[in-house]
């Protein structure tokens, strides 16, 4: 789509730049303050009550816990725009390398599942919605809605125990675990996706429905064109625009739910990571790898409004 | 009660049904099969589901069964805590503009607009991290996570009930802050709160379950069902069911808030669960097949549109007939109800199931409207214009092409040529600067110049009638006039005959050559537009023309309203519709209702003095 002219598009850009770094602040501020928010002594926590108290104070002294807090936060932000990300207590590598490592596998979960979900939640969402328009098909609709509030309430983890037991465990289809060959994708990237895609038909639907009875679909039937072309060209490009907000919160949200899904799979991502390193208090690591997620959740939010303002430009001035 | 009435539901009685189960086994559960799941039967250890053990046993032989009726307590308490710490928080953060002010109140506020961006999940994770890992630390985690949801949620309602007046005079009166949110905010926001609250516990037993499950929830020796899980997931391959009950106990128990809580908020109107009672009635088309007369551009024979209530159908067109020549302008006059949109928006073919549409007869734009095709082929020969022009254009797409697309699908226009023919018809409608117009979005036009562009629209077919639904209504005095303007004298350049609905009767007068009255779904009268405010006979019309000032009247003396209110479309009277609010009316016309002679249904027009 082309960008229409007009001085809306700088402003616009702007704001929502602004938005974004505030945002970013805080979630760098956060990972910052998050070693210091511990009660006790955490790297005594870290190390464990049997460590002398010499590596102790070596290893505060490698993290800069010593140093006034100002000091501290001037350093981790330095760092930080050197994409210097420190080094885990544990594995003793450097926290960005094992994230450098471990990220795609995690962003080809999620692209995946997100892709899928809206693939399918969609066309099953306009199908629905014509289907079950003024009070047709109320069995239909019965049934659509019961599914679907079933299925949307079982988190992701526990589809993918289910999966695993169905497509693995009984029928051999998949491989149970692990991240090998395109098989390997199949069912973590179901369990991702079966959630959202259920919770974003459910909201397609009821878009769709709302968009056909406005005046506009009205001027557009009164134009004489194909039911076709009036559903598609007419109500879904609106439909979704509204969809697509909530979407945006579902695909943040898939984001985070890697995490359970990697567990479940032993998927070598960074959900399994972060959760060994929370266990193991391997502060260094877990500060890198939530700001990961942070950051992956904070543009993918950003991404959403840039997308939405080009398909319904009255939401790049509209908001305040 | 409204508590019953969400037991009335299918939905409220399920979702109440296993709530209790729950609660119940989260109360009884420790009790009754404590003893059970802790005993180890080494001669057991792993082993299938047996008339026993109904679900198998766990690596120490304990009996699984048991285990995850027992796990329901600490799953219910620590789901229960964690909500109960997100809404103490959320109200306390939600209130912070009531009660720090405004400017603190302000930066609470975006705060926490900056925190609701991020998943829930992720909080939970990070303060995991601070709280440390464990039963505790998950529930203050868990907890604290679920804070800014809750704070933005009381927010908002706070702000809505805090514009109330009581709530200023209490200020005023110098009522503490406090004091104002505990005994007059918080009673007025308690509803949708606890509603919110009973589903986000839902929410969040399914999270917990998943803390647990990663091994950062609650630890060895305790569990719920999140550790159950974690620890029958590495026997999958042997034992299945260890790790898929206690799953499928969580989404039981989860469902369980989710459902009594939607009842709930259905029942106190918070939000909407599809559902609800709707007529099913079968559509069905117009019938109808008369040869075309010629001269005649439209011609309507006992119209009726019939409406699916849960009161039963209203009738609220019942047999109207009328007939247009070519050229000819009509307007449709009535007060709101009287069924004069239907019969614009079924001649124009645009009413969709349920609502029903019936005619001996329907001939529109030189198409009798049963043929098949003929609906297609008045995109071109019909132009309609509709009362709101704000929102009567499609928002996702440019003024242009909106044009264009006519032209493009009807007359095989390439994306140029079509595009060019917008410009020129927006043109024609006294658009400036259309080939800038034409790619803007209906936002940036105004509502006259939208108006303009409707009818712009209609041009870009070869019009043989154009059909005006309360075009001016929605404009302002001066753009009204533009308006009218602009039709008459576009049916000057095209000769398009003209069906002008509309409640006003001078807009009528001043566009028309011929006037139809309706009342109740019926044309009560019918005569040419200059005899309107002298000659009419009907009791009605003259009521209606009288409620118009116009030169000749006296403004130093009150407006004549029409006494009474318009007839009820589902319980009309047997006889003249008009009779409870006609000074006229005798039994007569109550019993029988009249019809229309000579251009005007009334018992009693011979005498009516003229
Ligand atoms: S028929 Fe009777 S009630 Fe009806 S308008 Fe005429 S006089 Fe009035």
């Amino acid at each position: 789509m082309k960008i229409p002219t007009s001085g809306r598009w700088p402003r616009f850009a702007l704001r929502r730049a602004a938005r974004l770094l505030v945002s970013l602040w805080v979630l760098v501020t956060a990972a910052f303050l998050m070693i210091h928010l511990v009660p006790g002594d955490p790297v005594r926590a870290a190390l464990g009550p049997t460590a002398p108290a010499d590596l102790v104070l070596a290893r505060k002294q490698e993290l800069g816990l010593l140093e006034p807090l100002w000091r501290q936060y001037v350093t981790f932000l330095r760092h930080l725009l050197n994409g210097e990300l420190g080094v885990s207590i544990s594995s003793r590598l450097p926290v960005g390398e094992t994230i450098a490592q471990r990220l795609p596998a995690t962003a080809q979960l999620a692209v995946a599942a997100f892709l899928l979900a809206v693939a399918v939640a969609v066309p099953v969402g306009v199908v629905m919605a014509m289907l079950t328009r003024r009070g047709r098909g109320r069995r239909t609709e019965l049934a659509f809605t019961g599914t679907n509030v079933v299925v949307g309430a079982i988190p992701d983890f526990l589809l993918g125990v289910g999966l695993v037991y169905l497509l693995a465990v009984q029928t051999h289809l998949f491989p149970v675990a692990g991240r090998d060959g395109l098989d390997s994708y199949v069912l973590p990237v179901l369990a991702l996706a079966i959630g959202p895609a259920a919770v974003l038909s459910r909201i397609v639907r009821v878009e769709m429905l709302a968009v056909l009875e406005t005046d506009y679909v009205r001027t557009a039937r009164a134009k004489r064109l194909t039911s076709l072309r009036v559903h598609l060209v007419h109500a879904l490009p609106n439909a979704v625009t509204a969809s697509l907000t909530l979407g945006g919160l579902l695909l943040s949200s898939l984001v985070a739910g890697t995490v359970l899904v990697e567990n479940v799979f032993a998927w070598p991502g960074l959900g399994s990571s972060i959760v060994s390193s929370i266990v193991a208090k391997d502060y260094p690591m877990v500060q890198g790898t939530v700001l990961v997620y942070g950051a992956g959740v904070l543009l993918v939010n950003t991404l959403v409004d840039v997308v939405l303002a080009l398909l319904d430009p009255r939401s790049a001035i509209g908001e305040s | 009660m409204r508590a019953a009435r969400v037991l009335l539901r299918p939905v409220g009685f399920a979702g109440f049904g296993l709530l209790t189960l729950v609660l119940l086994a989260a109360a009884f559960g420790p009790v009754l099969w404590g003893g059970r799941a802790a005993a180890v039967d080494t001669g057991n250890l792993l082993a299938g589901p047996s008339a026993e053990h109904w679900i198998g046993t766990d690596n120490l032989g304990r009996d699984l069964f048991a285990r995850v009726l027992v796990a329901a307590r600490l799953s219910i308490v620590l789901a229960v805590a964690a909500t109960a710490i997100s809404l103490v928080l959320g109200i306390l953060l939600g209130a912070a503009p009531m009660l720090l002010g405004r400017r603190l109140g302000r930066l609470v506020t975006s705060a926490v607009n900056v925190l609701v961006a991020f998943p829930g999940l992720l909080l939970v994770l990070f303060f995991a991290v601070v709280f440390g890992v464990g039963a505790r630390g998950a529930a203050l985690a868990v907890g604290v996570a679920g804070a800014p949801a809750f704070a933005r949620l009381c927010h908002t309602l706070m702000a809505a009930v805090s514009e109330r007046d009581y709530i200023a005079v209490a200020r005023i009166a110098g009522v503490s802050r406090i004091r104002v949110l505990l005994r007059h905010v918080l009673p007025n926001v308690a509803e949708p709160l606890i509603v919110n609250a009973t589903m986000a516990a839902g929410g969040v037993l399914l999270t917990f379950a998943g803390l647990s499950f990663l091994g950062l929830g609650v630890q060895s020796p305790s569990y719920d069902w999140g550790k159950l899980m974690q620890d029958g997931l590495n026997g999958i391959y042997v034992h299945p069911l260890a790790a898929l009950a206690p799953g499928i106990a969580v989404v039981l128990a989860g469902l369980a808030f989710n459902l009594t809580g939607e009842a709930f908020a259905a029942v106190f109107g918070l939000g909407d669960l599809p559902g609800g009672a709707r007529s099913l009635e079968e559509p069905r088309e117009p019938v109808a097949a008369t040869p075309a007369v010629p001269g005649t551009v439209l011609s309507v024979e006992g119209l009726r549109v019939t409406i699916p209530g849960p009161a039963g159908p209203i009738r609220a067109v019942r047999g109207v007939t009328f007939a247009l020549s070519d050229g000819e302008a009509v307007g449709v006059v009535g007060e709101s109800g009287s069924g004069k949109s239907l019969t614009a928006l079924a001649v124009a073919g645009l009413i969709e199931p349920p609502v029903r549409v019936e005619a001996d007869h329907l001939l529109v734009a030189g198409e009798d409207l049963m043929a098949a095709g003929a609906h297609r082929r008045l995109g071109t020969s019909l132009a309609i214009v509709f009362q709101d022009p704000m929102t009567s254009f499609n928002p996702a797409h440019r003024v242009g092409p909106q044009l264009a697309e006519v032209s493009r699908f009807h007359q095989r226009m390439g994306r140029k040529a079509a595009l060019a023919r917008a410009v020129d018809r927006l043109r024609a409608v006294r658009i400036r600067e259309p080939e800038r117009r034409a790619r803007q979005y209906p936002f940036e036009f105004s509502g006259g110049m939208r108006q303009r562009a409707m009818i712009g629209m209609g041009l870009m077919g070869d019009p043989r009638l154009i059909i005006a639904d309360e075009p001016t209504t929605a404009l302002d005095v001066t753009v009204q006039r533009q308006v009218l303007e602009l039709l008459a004298e576009v049916r000057r350049d095209t000769g398009a005959a003209l069906l002008l609905i509309s409640h006003d009767v001078s807009v009528v007068t001043d566009v028309c050559d011929r006037v139809l009255v309706m009342y109740a779904g019926r044309v009560v009268e019918e005569l040419p537009a200059k005899d309107l405010r002298t000659l009419a006979r009907h009791p009605y019309t003259r009521a209606l023309v009288a409620a118009v000032p116009d030169m000749d009247t006296d403004l130093s003396r009150p407006l004549a309203v029409i006494p009474g209110l318009p007839a009820d479309p589902v319980h009309v009277p047997a006889g003249c519709a008009f009779a409870p609010r006609c000074p006229l009316a005798d039994d007569h016309c109550r019993a029988v209702a009249p019809a229309l002679v000579a251009g005007v249904a009334c018992h009693k027009s011979t005498e009516v003095p003229v």
